[in-house]
């Protein structure tokens, strides 16, 4: 029994049938999981993006450090971290939430990767036009230079969501009650692994074209000339 | 107050050991329309481009009415420019970009009225009819809700034209308009300047290789050449009867082509 739902052992098949619903529980936080970890890491990247750029070293140089540390250290060791550390300095944050924080910045290194070549391969003539019309910074950022971005960087944001979605069975170790742990425990109490890892390869699967069918969908609709402001 | 807009007084700019700007002194009164010619790389498109500040200077002073434009009075002393003094002499300024430099994610309307809101504080509602007013003016009022890249190449052009009147600049700025085009889309783009020089007392400083079009609409041709003016006058003095031996063979080399 787990979440209060029995399994009924009488058949493969009724094993199966009668532990997808536990599996469907543990495939929702899978979800939950990749959603705020891609969030984070949209957001943070696009910050660390912003940083990189800036014209101080004082400014560019730490975000650049802190882009490669997080890039070439393993994303298990950076989950320890958050998970064992942070609460000796007083940080206790619930599992399933360090976890999602642990992706989204891991990931934050290499969208902010992305962002940068993206706002790169706009042509100079687009930032004389804002300075010539005297557009405040900012402004040329998020009017200007973002919107345009935006759309080519789409298929290779796409590509880390299914990464991030493919990284969640990490947050097991700290107990965060995703998929692949589900389908663990079911293993350990039943002695039968292969039906629910079995399942949990297929449900991965169909995640993962659902997700991408989705990026190619937005890939295909946005007008490639940028986001249109009417 | 001086009768002149622009002076350049003693200005250098180089990258690296190539002079683009050799201490060229060189006004321009206000309305007036002076025309610019030379050859590749004589430093023409340069004046233009120091004076929207999208390239620095590394020798002598430039004004723009009667203030530097590249530097501050601090205590006395001429200091390099900050972004607070460059915005301010930004405004006066308007420029019209060879390659149209469109901003190509938003409507026509919304490239003409986006620096009149964001920058002039206009609410959206005028801004907008403000890049009406103006899209009738060039020719292109069905325009408005098209996007850049529906344009042929002479209406993003003039898009381009309405796009710097819109922050009505006392000054306009016009680097090879034309060179970009398709023959055939020339003369539009033309008209339009053409029709404001000789309707505004607005000033005008432009960039061609359009020969016969310069000699329409200037009061003054200037000739570039090696970062500085080797001969300048009016249209007619300087195409019927140009004193250099440089202007005349450049002169022969265009029109002939």
């Amino acid at each position: 029994m787990l979440f209060g739902i029995e399994w009924d052992t009488s058949s493969e098949l009724a094993f199966a049938w009668s532990i997808l619903p536990m599996l469907l529980i543990g495939l929702w936080v899978t979800v939950q999981a990749t959603v705020l970890g891609f969030f984070v890491a949209l957001v943070l990247g696009l910050v660390l993006a912003v940083l990189k750029a800036a014209p101080s070293r004082f400014v560019s140089w730490p975000a650049r450090a802190l882009t490669e540390f997080i890039r070439d250290t393993p994303l298990l060791i950076q989950l320890f971290f958050l998970y064992y550390v942070l609460p000796e300095y007083g940080i206790v944050l619930p599992a399933f939430l360090t976890g999602a924080l642990a992706l989204g910045l891991q990931y934050s290194a290499y969208t902010s990767e992305v962002y940068r070549a993206g706002l790169e391969a706009i042509g100079r003539d687009q930032r004389e036009a804002a300075r010539a019309l005297n557009f405040p910074a900012a402004h040329t950022f998020t009017h200007v230079l973002l919107p345009q971005a935006i759309p080519r960087i789409i298929p290779a944001m796409g590509n880390y969501l299914v990464s991030i979605m493919k990284d969640v069975p990490v947050l097991s170790v700290v107990t965060v009650l995703e998929m692949l742990n589900v389908a663990k425990i079911i293993g350990d109490r039943t002695f039968d692994y292969m039906v629910p890892l079995s399942m949990v390869g297929g449900l991965y699967l169909i995640m993962t074209l659902v997700a991408s069918a989705g990026v190619r969908f937005l890939d295909m609709r946005l007008p490639k000339q940028g986001l249109p402001l009417k | 107050m001086s009768d002149h807009i622009i002076k350049f007084d003693k200005v250098g700019k180089s990258y690296g050991s190539l002079k683009v700007l050799d201490g060229l002194d060189f006004e321009v009164k206000r309305g007036e329309k002076v025309t610019i010619i030379g050859p590749s790389g004589s430093g023409k498109s340069t004046v233009l481009r120091v004076l929207m500040t999208l390239e620095t200077i590394n020798a002598g002073v430039v004004y723009v009415g009667n203030e530097p434009l590249w530097h501050e009075q601090r205590n006395g002393a001429l200091v390099p420019a900050g972004e607070g003094h460059l915005r301010k002499m930004r405004q006066q300024l308007g420029m019209v970009f060879q390659q149209f430099n469109l901003f190509p994610h938003m409507t026509v309307r919304r490239n003409i009225a986006e620096a009149p809101v964001k920058v002039l504080g206009l609410s959206r509602k005028d801004a907008n009819l403000r890049a009406e007013e103006l899209l009738e003016m060039v020719g292109l009022a069905d325009q408005a809700d098209k996007y850049p890249h529906q344009l042929s190449g002479g209406q993003q052009q003039r898009v381009g034209i309405a796009r710097a009147l819109a922050m009505r600049p006392k000054v306009m700025l016009f680097d090879e308009p034309t060179s970009a085009l398709d023959p055939e889309l020339v003369g539009e783009v033309l008209n339009v300047i053409a029709r404001l020089a000789s309707e505004h007392d607005l000033t005008m400083l432009l960039v061609t290789h359009e020969m016969r079009f310069a000699r329409e609409v200037s009061d003054r041709v200037c000739f570039f050449d090696k970062g500085r003016i080797k001969e300048q006058g009016t249209p007619e003095e300087l195409f019927t009867d140009p004193k250099e031996q440089r202007t005349r063979d450049f002169l022969k080399a265009v029109l002939d082509a």
